[in-house]
């Protein structure tokens, strides 16, 4: 398209070269430019095409599942994906952690003058495809620019809606003392994907990330054993550790992590060592924690270990009695230690 | 992990605690310091405490770098960032330390200061190359281990006449601050520090050696088994070290033989020796002024020195009159014991020295070990 002069455009977006401006941002004729030919060319569909202040969507049966997000990653594009997926995987898996089946998407996009669109077509095109893999559609979007210095490239905060299952009854605040703690895959994937990046550590394996849509898998889950699934929950900021937290936290429990169970990859292990940082801190943007009941524990396992993103599932440890509500482990050497909270950013160490 | 899985396996573990259990005698109790954050740090974080027999304490030495800086050096990088508009390079922990007036560098960064956090001395030196027109200071910090990296920056600055490179030097020396524990004032321990030995910081010994141990070995009559930081290297010190009390010996034993020699590394020796001499006199936060403890940058190199380039005073800040973290850092109370500890102080607010760096005696505690109060509370 670029080169070409179109009805009602002076000239067609210059993909390739061109930069986003200002004027982008504006509410006036490049903007409408920028989202038809760059957005739409990749996102479209029907309802987005409306081309209304909002989209009339059909009405569903079931309850209405919401949730919203917002993406900031540096650097945009890493090892494994880009913002583009990370926006709509992390919407899609807060609701299919909910036991939802998400429908619909909305994406609002902040735009830093000066970005290349040549790399902001990559990131709709990547979200276009990360969107139909999930089964989602992106009904509505917006777009703002700011001026330069003051954003990051592109920031891409996302809503999402879903179909609660029929008979979910998930909440954080149902995990009960004897109940078991499944974990779908490796730790620390995405973060430190990220950060090998970031710090050009040049690793000679490079760590992919792990993000990927988890509806697929958790709708198996539900089927297997929906009643006795208490809570799932995506580990993402904050890791392992802060989602154990909050569960115990909200459950009014405590909790005992087996560390020999847990399962990492060699490559991220090394980098963690190599940084000083704690795997069970670090972001995953594909992996999923369950509390089950103990009877199903068996079942949701080998359905977890039998779907692609599960393959390395793990029984990594169980629900406890705790009026502190503190999270244990008990360490490969045989000690017990606590799983805290991080405080601040997790920063590497001096020596 | 090849060479780190190794030091982890479980069941050497239970073998070591095994034979510390048939060595230390229940008629007593032995008390052994950790110096160095990273140790603290691993025992912490291995739940070693669980391996060893009730009567086998370890206690957490003053071995964090950023736990030991003084606030008022703190001070003088935010000073720098946003008085002198110098961009300041910093590892990352000391970023976070509380300065006087609930400052920090990453407040100092939210105020348009350009702090920025690096990995080595060498990012410093490199962001200094593509910032010709702006002074660039590296806040150097850590012990023996960190030290011989900045004297190289500096030479390698010289070498190349970077004149907007600069180092505010705050580089500490370990047998200095053993020797300082062990002096502890009267008031504070009418018995002595009640240690039985030390554990001695491996990757300092990499570049001393054994060697300066030797003295106070004998002097004080402490035995020091210089470890490694993975947690078999640690359960083997304390090993030997409960075999040396039951020997009555104080001698300098070496555990990590697979990179510590008596000497340790001469060149790197050379090279701080080059570029830095003794301070009369520094301040350690939580420990007070310790004489001939520090290093600061030789006539020959002051145009690298952010002290005399900036003019910068050094003003003494006083931690909060409740914490207990001097009398923790030597041994005499446990983090437990101080009112603060995990009220008003946490790793979210830390107000004394021993919360601020995730290897400081509180934060591990805090952090790793507060199970354990719960449960002695709850008995």
């Amino acid at each position: 398209m670029s080169g070409q002069v179109k009805a009602g455009y002076a000239r067609a977006l210059d993909i390739r070269r061109g930069r986003v401006d200002l004027s982008h941002g504006g509410g006036g004729r490049a903007m409408v430019q920028l989202v038809r030919e760059l957005f739409a060319r990749h996102l479209g569909n029907t309802w987005l095409e409306q081309g209304n202040d909002g989209t009339v969507l059909p009405p569903i049966s079931g309850r209405l599942v919401l949730t919203t997000d917002s993406h900031v990653v540096a650097p945009l594009f890493f090892p494994g994906g880009d913002i583009g997926s990370l926006a709509v995987h992390g919407t899609v898996n807060d609701l299919a952690v909910m036991g939802a089946r998400p429908l619909w998407l909305t994406a609002g996009f902040i735009l830093e003058e000066g970005f290349p669109l040549g790399d902001l077509d990559r990131i709709a095109a990547s979200m276009a495809r990360a969107c139909a893999a999930a089964g989602v559609l992106l009904v509505a979007g917006d777009t703002k620019v700011v001026e330069h210095g003051k954003g990051d490239g592109v920031f891409i905060t996302t809503t999402g809606v879903g179909e609660a299952h029929p008979h979910c009854t998930l909440s954080g605040s149902a995990a009960r003392p004897g109940d078991v703690v499944l974990l779908s895959g490796t730790l620390g994937d995405h973060g430190m994907a990220i950060m090998s990046q970031r710090e050009n550590l040049g690793f000679d394996t490079p760590i992919e990330s792990d993000s990927a849509a988890l509806h697929g898998l958790t709708a198996q889950l539900m089927a297997c054993a929906g009643a006795d699934i208490r809570l799932m929950r995506d580990p993402t900021r904050g890791g392992l550790a802060a989602t154990m937290n909050e569960i115990a936290d909200q459950s009014g429990v405590g909790v005992l992590l087996d560390e020999a169970a847990i399962p990492l990859r060699p490559e991220v292990a090394a980098a963690c060592e190599l940084l000083g940082l704690d795997p069970l801190n670090v972001a995953n943007e594909g992996k999923l924690v369950l509390v089950c009941a103990e009877q199903a524990a068996t079942a949701l396992l080998a359905t977890m270990r039998a779907h692609p993103l599960g393959r390395a599932a793990a029984r990594i440890g169980g629900i406890t009695t705790d009026a502190n509500h503190f999270v244990q482990m008990r360490t490969q050497l045989g000690g017990c230690r606590m799983v805290d909270w991080l405080s601040g950013e997790q920063l590497p160490r001096i020596c | 992990m090849k060479y780190i899985d190794e030091y982890r396996n479980s069941a050497l573990a239970q073998h070591i605690a095994a034979a510390i259990r048939n060595a230390a005698s229940p008629a007593r109790i032995y008390r052994f310091m950790e110096f160095c954050g990273g140790h603290t740090h691993a025992i912490a974080r291995y739940g070693l405490p669980d391996l060893l027999p009730g009567n086998v304490h370890m206690i957490h030495g003053p071995g964090c770098p950023v736990c030991v800086l003084p606030i008022g050096r703190i001070d003088m990088a935010i000073e720098l960032a946003l008085r002198h508009h110098a961009i300041v390079c910093t590892y990352a922990d000391t970023l976070r330390v509380p300065a006087s007036d609930g400052r920090s560098l990453l407040r100092a960064r939210a105020q348009g200061g350009d702090v920025r956090m690096v990995y080595a001395v060498d990012d410093a030196l490199r962001i200094a190359r593509e910032h010709p027109d702006r002074a660039v200071v590296f806040f150097a910090i850590g012990f023996e281990t960190t030290t011989p990296p900045t004297a190289v920056a500096i030479l390698q600055a010289a070498a190349e006449n970077l004149h907007n490179f600069s180092v505010l030097c705050c580089h500490v020396l370990t047998p200095a601050a053993i020797a300082a524990i062990l002096d502890a004032p009267a008031g504070e321990a009418p018995q002595g520090v009640p240690l039985d030995g030390f554990v001695g910081p491996a990757h300092v010994s990499t570049v001393i050696g054994s060697e300066p141990y030797a003295a106070f070995a004998r002097a004080y009559r402490k035995p020091v088994v210089i470890a490694g930081f993975e947690p078999l290297d640690l359960m083997q010190a304390i090993l030997m070290l409960v075999q040396q009390v039951n020997e009555g010996r104080a001698e300098v034993e070496n555990e990590f033989m697979r990179a510590v020699t008596p000497s340790g590394n001469r060149k790197a020796q050379a090279l701080m020796a080059q570029v830095f001499e003794l301070r009369e006199r520094f301040e350690w936060r939580g420990l007070g002024e310790i004489p001939h403890s520090a290093l600061r940058i030789r006539d020959a190199y002051a145009a690298f020195d952010a002290e005399r380039r900036f003019e910068l005073g050094y003003r003494s800040v006083a931690d909060n009159r409740a914490c207990e973290c001097g009398a923790i850092l030597r041994g005499l109370k446990r983090p437990i014991d101080c009112k603060l500890f995990g009220t008003v102080c946490t790793p979210e607010t830390p107000m004394g020295s021993c919360m601020v760096s995730s290897e400081g005696a509180c934060a591990a505690h805090y952090t790793y070990g507060r199970h354990k109060d719960a449960q002695a509370s709850a008995a």
